[in-house]
């Protein structure tokens, strides 16, 4: 089909307000007789709080201070399971949790009064690593530290062991990383007659609405939620917002004027959400010609203090935890446990990062096993339309994935480096190699996520031959406005500029969903183009004002033929998957232990690319974000403290440490999602971990199964290689 | 901002004499230049000195004067100065070097020389060049002008011979006589913005094989910048044999102390320490 819009680069939306320094973020809102507020954060990891005391000369009479006592509601940030307070009441469990609020017009003062409350603890005995919490010695949560447990089984695992050619054992681990949004997060409430509205840097104005509710004891109508100009957010943004809004609106409730929360770059680096560190094992058992019989997978993730969405990013750590590979006799079985630290949440990936670099690890150690090169190994098994996933789906994309894979290797000239590689690197202390990983994706919420969901858009025919697309959908520099504007625009045979977006605010938006799951475009986007030519059924010509504002509302509909068992986890986990190969050369300095990734070769299969420029955006910062996690970010913890929690310390990659990188898109349409679109956004995460592990493998025959790997790691092992 | 903002002052000093002068009031006013350490410190609430003089508007720190044996290199003058300077650029280059390598292009166009010196953090990029150099510092007060050599001045982890009432006013840098091999390697956290995890500096004067001088300093080994002489002692002199790159190396470990910290390991540190002695050793001869 040809498309006017689709696929084309039409200027952001909000690209003229954010280059002209327009674009108001929260920090930038200003509101008459405004106060700021601060929280002040438990300092031990788990115990009783005994007494607080409010010193110095400080003049506390001006203070507006919240604790649990004025919670009008529940105390709880309601989410999935009711464990996480607001405010801690009587006892803590993280060393970063907020006990009490405080407010004042003077920022500067209340930041030094911050400072002179002073909390006595009774320490309890606290967990901070997953196998700790496993062995439940010291059970901190629930009965026995877990949060919760899937299982995934297919076919016959057992029987499998003693036809096996090869049984192949790995265990892989990753650690936290932090989001690194440029924007921290920040949120300003007021109260009035009308109810509680909140403005902040947020993912998801419904889940801030629900909670508020539930704190306040409100109806939705007295909960009012506007996004503002959100810079960056990437699942960072996605549950955490709910626990400030609820502070700033606790302040307001009792001040009685608007207060602003803005965390700086400390505490936000240390109080909020991070990815989930990992541990997985495998077990493979494998034929004499490298065919995949059976895999036993162990994931267990690190979830914090509480259990926010651990759940939900073990269940999808879990579900790609097989990858895009053809095999009978599967058993996953995965846990997310407690530990005294912040609690882990989302970030880009969702779990499937962590299992999928694992996988892809494990791979490459089972193609030297079976003495196969990595990617003909892979080639003899990689999912063919028909075949099932782990979880039973039935793969019916008419997708080639084992030339997908070659076309990657083709880009980077993967099979020559191979080659010469070796030959250059006896000669040099710069060791060169190159590796991939080959992945998916599986955008939308999982399972049956999407048909509770019930997503909602409204399309509203407006004067002037204006159309506004009014969805709960964010912008926070991906492009949702963008790309939702480019689908009415095409469906109703507008152009860009006549199309205009309406920003997050629930008095005003549907609810169409969190803004996360890589599911904006594929799935809400669809929602939008159904609206729109619903619409443009109901208006012959485009003369939208001699028929009067016209609304047009549709609802998520599940399409047909998708069947999920929740209990057994079985069926079709993902209305679509994406498909990747990532390659990656890199330079091993055997003096430093320094790696360089030199070149980098993203080659995926997204469905129709509607926006190339930021599509391929979305691949970059992916892919470096991947980089980082794969050779920089290292949380470093004290006692569930983030001790590095500065830029200087929490080692991102720069400009000059990302190479460029190489993006290449397949289109293949697929028919529910927007015009042919699939989810691209979390899918970039997925693969460079891997890749650059087994490019640094390749280089210098080392064989890491954690990340990141630092220069320390590296050359450590070297020197360990030379004794030995 | 976690600082109490109204407990802090501010004099901008129009001339050194006025500096000196408000640093010998006892009154507490403290030296502050590009304020790219000390704007860290403050932003984090961690920032001692309630009251600082700016001498960033001193002309006579913000100058480089080239005599026939010197290159003196006023106490203000920032990286991006530094590596735009021709007489710089051509005799030293290894200071133009690290100044390229100092945080970003922000920060070069505000950082000095003379705050890095007395920042007297271990892990300053300019610290090893200057040793290698054998910079010599000139310091003032109101009661007068004193030269210190560079190698002298740290005296142990962030303590150094600078009196409250005394400003570095300039940095000597002897001229080299004859044809110097230079070397600077600085292992970071990341290729910018990045602090050094090891970094080496040296110099040396070599005639058929034979290292006639060679100074050799190194940062984040020690708890100060590390001039390495007892290293540099077992090189003079000799011919550079594999033998005496090894005993070099041995040398170069006794003598240093590399700590972990929250960038990295002692165990790393020493590793790249001796690694970056031995590309240095090669690249001689
Ligand atoms: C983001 C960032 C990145 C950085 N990266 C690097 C890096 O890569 N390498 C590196 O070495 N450093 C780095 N730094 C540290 C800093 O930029 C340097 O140490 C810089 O040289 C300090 O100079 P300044 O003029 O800004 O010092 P200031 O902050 O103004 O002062 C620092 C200290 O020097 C004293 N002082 C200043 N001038 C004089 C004088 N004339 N006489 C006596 N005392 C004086 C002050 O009292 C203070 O104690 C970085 C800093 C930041 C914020």
């Amino acid at each position: 089909m040809e498309y006017r819009l689709v696929g084309t680069a039409v200027p952001r939306k909000e690209a003229g307000r954010k280059v002209s320094g327009t674009a108001e973020y929260v920090d930038d809102v200003r509101l008459p007789e405004m106060l700021h507020g601060v929280t002040v954060r438990s300092t031990i990891p788990r115990g009783h709080i005994r007494k607080i005391s409010f010193d110095g000369a400080i003049p506390w009479h001006e203070f507006v201070i919240v604790d649990a006592r004025d919670i009008p509601g529940k105390n709880v940030v309601s989410l999935i399971y009711d464990d996480q307070p607001y405010l801690a009441a009587e006892r803590v469990n993280h060393p970063q949790e907020p006990i009490l609020l405080l407010a004042h017009a003077d920022k500067h003062l209340l930041e030094r009064a911050r400072q002179n409350v002073h909390i006595e603890y009774e320490p309890l005995p606290a967990v901070f690593h997953l196998e700790e919490a496993l062995a439940a010695e010291t059970v901190i949560w629930g009965e026995d530290n877990v949060f919760k447990r899937y299982t995934i089984e297919k076919g016959e695992v057992d029987a499998m062991w003693s036809e096996a050619a090869f049984i192949v054992e790995g265990e892989y681990s990753t650690g936290a990383q932090e989001q690194l949004y440029i924007e921290p997060n920040g949120m300003i409430a007021t109260f009035g007659a009308e109810g509680v509205t909140i403005r902040g840097s947020m993912q998801c104005p419904f889940y801030v609405q629900k909670a508020l509710m539930a704190l306040f004891g409100l109806p939705a109508e007295k909960v009012r939620v506007i996004q503002q100009e959100t810079g960056g957010a990437f699942g960072g943004k996605e549950e955490y917002p709910s626990m400030l809004a609820g502070h700033a609106a606790l302040l307001a409730l009792k001040s009685g004027k608007p207060v602003k929360m803005v965390y700086d770059r400390e505490e936000d680096m240390a109080a909020t959400t991070k990815r989930h560190p990992s541990k997985t094992r495998h077990r493979t058992a494998v034929t004499s010609d490298g065919r995949l019989l059976a895999m036993e997978v162990e994931f267990s993730i690190d979830g914090g203090a509480y259990a926010t969405l651990s759940g939900v990013v073990l269940s999808r750590g879990t579900i790609h935890s097989c990858g895009p590979y053809r095999c009978d006799n599967v058993r996953v079985r995965s846990v997310a446990v407690a530990t005294n630290a912040p609690p882990h949440g989302a970030f880009r990936g969702f779990g499937a990062p962590q299992s999928l670099f694992a996988l892809e690890r494990h791979m490459d150690k089972i193609a030297r096993t079976v003495g196969l090169e990595p990617d003909e190994f892979r080639a003899r098994n990689l999912l063919r339309t028909g075949d099932s996933t782990a979880t039973g789906q039935v793969i019916k994309d008419p997708i080639d994935l084992v030339r997908l894979q070659s076309r990657a290797l083709d880009s980077i000239g993967y099979h020559e480096k191979r080659r010469r590689f070796p030959v250059e690197n006896a000669r040099s202390r710069r060791k060169k190699g190159i590796g991939f990983a080959t992945f998916f994706h599986g955008a939308g919420f999982t399972g049956s996520g999407e048909r509770f969901l019930q997503s909602v858009v409204t399309l509203e025919a407006r004067a002037a031959n204006r159309v506004r697309v009014l969805t709960s959908m964010t912008e926070m520099g991906q492009g949702t406005n963008t790309v939702l504007a480019q689908i009415a625009g095409e469906a109703l045979g507008l152009c860009y500029e006549q199309v205009e977006v309406t920003n997050p605010d629930t008095a005003e938006v549907p609810n169409s969903g969190p803004t996360v799951a890589s599911r904006t475009a594929m799935v809400v986007g669809k929602l939008v183009e159904n609206a729109a030519r619903e619409m443009k059924a109901k208006l012959p010509s485009h003369d939208f004002a001699a028929l009067g504002p016209l609304r047009v509302t549709v609802q998520y509909k599940e399409p047909p033929g998708i069947f999920w068992d929740d209990a057994l986890y079985r069926g079709e986990a993902y209305g679509a998957f994406s498909y990747a190969t990532y390659a990656a050369e890199v330079t091993v300095d055997t003096l430093t232990g320094e790696v360089e990734v030199n070149d980098f070769v993203a080659l995926q299969e997204v469905g129709r690319v509607l926006h190339p420029v930021l599509a391929t955006g979305q691949i970059e910062g992916g892919v470096a974000q991947g980089i980082g996690m794969a050779l920089y970010e290292k949380v470093v913890w004290r006692d569930g403290v983030m001790v590095n929690n500065q830029m200087t310390n929490y080692v991102m990659p720069t400009s000059a440490d990302i190479p460029n990188i190489r993006v290449y898109f397949e289109e293949i349409p697929y028919e529910h999602g927007a015009m042919g679109a699939k989810g691209i956004g979390e899918l970039p995460m997925d693969g460079p971990v891997p890749a650059v592990l087994n490019a640094i493998e390749n280089a210098i025959g080392i064989d890491f199964d954690h990340a990141p790997v630092l220069p320390e790691d590296v050359l450590a092992k070297l020197a360990k290689r030379r004794v030995a | 901002m976690r600082s109490f903002v109204p407990e802090y002052d501010l004099i901008a000093a129009k001339h050194l004499p006025e500096a000196l002068h408000i640093l010998s009031s006892g009154e507490g006013w403290r030296p502050i230049a590009g304020g790219t350490d000390l704007m860290v410190l403050f932003n984090a609430g961690k920032l001692p000195w309630r009251r600082l003089a700016s001498v960033s508007e001193t002309e006579e720190l913000r100058r480089v004067v080239t005599s026939s044996d010197c290159v003196s290199i006023g106490a203000a003058i920032t990286y991006s100065e530094i590596r735009q300077s021709p007489i710089l650029q051509a005799e030293f280059p290894l200071l133009c070097q690290s100044a390229s390598w100092t945080g970003s292009i922000a920060n070069q166009n505000r950082g000095t020389l003379g705050g890095n010196i007395a920042n007297a953090s271990p892990a300053a990029d300019s610290a090893p060049v200057l040793l290698a150099y054998d910079a010599e510092l000139e310091l003032r007060s109101v009661g007068g002008t004193r030269l210190i050599p560079y190698a002298e001045f740290h005296l142990g982890y962030k303590s150094m011979q600078l009196r409250e009432d005394e400003l570095i006013v300039q940095i000597h840098l002897p001229r080299p006589l004859c044809d110097v091999r230079q070397y600077g390697r600085k292992v970071g956290t990341r290729k910018a913005q990045a602090i050094s995890k090891v970094s080496l500096a040296a110099t040396a004067v070599v005639e058929n094989g034979t290292i006639i001088d060679v100074r050799i300093a190194m940062g984040s080994v020690a708890p100060v910048p590390l001039r390495c002489q007892e290293t540099e002692a077992v090189l003079r002199g000799e011919r550079l044999t594999p033998t005496l790159q090894a005993r070099a190396r041995d040398t170069l470990l006794r003598e240093i102390q590399p700590i972990s910290d929250i960038r990295s390991t002692s165990e790393y540190r020493a590793m790249v320490a001796a690694n970056l002695l031995g590309e240095y050793l090669e690249s001689l001869s």
